[in-house]
């Protein structure tokens, strides 16, 4: 590994439980402690703890914060009250997505926004260049974000804060708190499971003061710590996009699934003329969600084929450890994407068979 | 870890010798590494394998990797367990969790494969 890779303020504690640490968007991260099956049924069945301090921060403070806020995302960001935030792609004027992020507004004229690892500086620099009237700041080397999530992570993380955890609302945001003695946290009810859960920030260097207390407090409720890897087979269960993968600057949030964050009504944005154009006309290509109808296992890159030809590619597939079938993601032509049709997938130079189903492939009861 | 009995391939399968034939699978050492093998693509009986190419496919949730035959011959019997319960390379994988067995065309490849003292100190595993 070449020596300009970062390492968060947890790395000890991953090396410590014996975790398996692979290189990702430029940080040495844990891909695996216990095993990627293990720690999935773990955050389905009772929680997992996450390290993703690697994550970027982004502060927007001033009179012009909420409109540099909209014209940066395509989500509407007005309608947010302090302690709301949003999940919503950012687009360059193609429309093609420069990030997918969510965005919390965390006072009167503030906002933090929660970006991606890999993408982190690119976006602080568009994000800067489009914010007006307010300042910018990158605050990711001041944050440390931990996820802990689950059916039990509400029990867990209650035993170590005051905030009242219950009443918050998913997408919400409590700052100024107080976890496990550390002051100036933040809390929010977000994750990437398809569990209930929070994100935890704490101040970069106490991080792991919080890390073990929340070890502690969950051990009796079955917390394990969970890696990289089933972050990302549980994210897929969920049909989350997973940036770089399933969505990227090719591709536009309406092709994708997101239009429900494309706010059109809100006024003028980045990428509102294309996405304009492609909610008139619509997209010719949609990503759809498919199982195997064979044993076989679809990953990125896979061609697919449908009525003999190819129609597009697998953006993410895998074993799915929970739903217990072999799923994946992709983009095929608009003519096609309905639940319901088959496609190939072409796997080592054979074809295997797939059905288009509905997203998401898993969703919590309750 | 490493049975005294077997021989290892650099692509970490082993062979075992079973009168004239010989029975393949994939070391602890690969399925540690490999973790939750949720797929694996096995040839059908009466394939040909040869030694050192890839005969198989095998998938953990992460991860596709090819299965190299550590000896060349005809594929005599497959292990139709690992269809549904692939795991069982994880959990016992010099047992339940074999993957071929072969009719060797030349016995003698085997010593082109190392000794369970080489291949220890391939994977790391200083014997004491």
């Amino acid at each position: 590994m070449g020596n300009d890779l970062r390492q968060t303020s947890l790395y000890a504690r991953h090396v410590a439980l014996g975790a398996r640490v692979v290189e990702f968007g430029g940080w040495e991260m844990p891909v695996q402690y216990a095993g990627i099956v293990e720690e999935h049924r773990a955050v389905r069945t009772a929680a997992g703890l996450f390290d993703v301090s690697h994550m970027g921060e982004v502060e927007i403070t001033g009179p012009g914060a909420l409109a540099s806020v909209q014209r940066i995302i395509t989500n509407d960001a007005g309608r947010l009250a302090a302690g709301g935030g949003l999940y919503t792609p950012m687009c360059l004027p193609s429309g093609g997505i420069v990030d997918d992020l969510t965005v919390f507004r965390t006072g009167e004229e503030r906002y933090l926004l929660i970006v991606n690892a890999s993408t982190a500086q690119k976006d602080f620099a568009w994000i800067e260049e489009h914010t007006q009237g307010a300042q910018a700041r990158n605050r990711s080397d001041e944050w440390g974000l931990l996820a802990l999530q689950g059916p039990r992570a509400l029990g867990i993380l209650r035993r170590l804060t005051r905030s009242d955890l219950q009443p918050l609302p998913s997408f919400h945001i409590i700052t100024g708190a107080e976890v496990a003695g550390v002051d100036g946290c933040f809390i929010s009810r977000t994750g990437y499971t398809g569990e209930d859960g929070f994100e935890i920030g704490t101040p970069w260097d106490r991080a792991p003061r919080v890390w073990d207390a929340l070890m502690e407090a969950g051990r009796p409720a079955g917390l394990a710590p969970v890696g990289l890897g089933a972050r990302d087979t549980l994210r897929l269960e969920a049909s989350y996009m997973l940036y770089g993968n399933d969505i990227d600057e090719t591709t536009t949030p309406l092709e994708a699934p997101l239009s429900w964050t494309v706010k059109l009504e809100k006024g003028e944005f980045i990428g509102r003329d294309v996405l304009v154009k492609q909610k008139t006309e619509g997209t010719a290509r949609r990503l759809v969600g498919f199982e195997m109808t064979e044993r076989a296992i679809p990953r990125h890159g896979y061609a697919l084929r449908s009525d003999g030809t190819v129609t597009g590619q697998v953006t993410s597939g895998t074993f799915g450890p929970w739903v217990q079938k072999s799923i994946g993601m992709g983009y095929v032509a608009r003519a096609q994407a309905k639940p319901g049709n088959s496609l190939g997938v072409e796997i080592r130079g054979k074809k295997a068979g797939a059905v288009i189903v509905k997203l998401p492939f898993y969703k919590r009861s309750g | 870890m490493y049975p005294d009995d077997l021989r290892y391939s650099s692509e970490h399968e082993w062979a075992r010798q079973e009168g004239g034939r010989v029975r393949i699978g994939i070391t602890q050492f690969a399925a540690e590494k490999m973790s939750d093998v949720v797929f694996i693509e096995l040839p059908q009986v009466g394939a040909q394998v040869s030694f050192m190419q890839p005969f198989g496919v095998i998938e953990s949730v992460k991860a596709v990797s090819d299965l190299f035959a550590p000896v060349s011959g005809t594929v005599v019997e497959v292990n139709t367990a690992l269809a549904n319960t692939p795991e069982i390379v994880n959990s016992d994988p010099y047992g339940q969790g074999w993957i071929v067995l072969v009719e060797p065309k030349d016995p003698a490849e085997l010593q082109k494969l190392m000794s369970p003292e080489q291949y220890r100190k391939v994977v790391g595993e200083v014997s004491t």
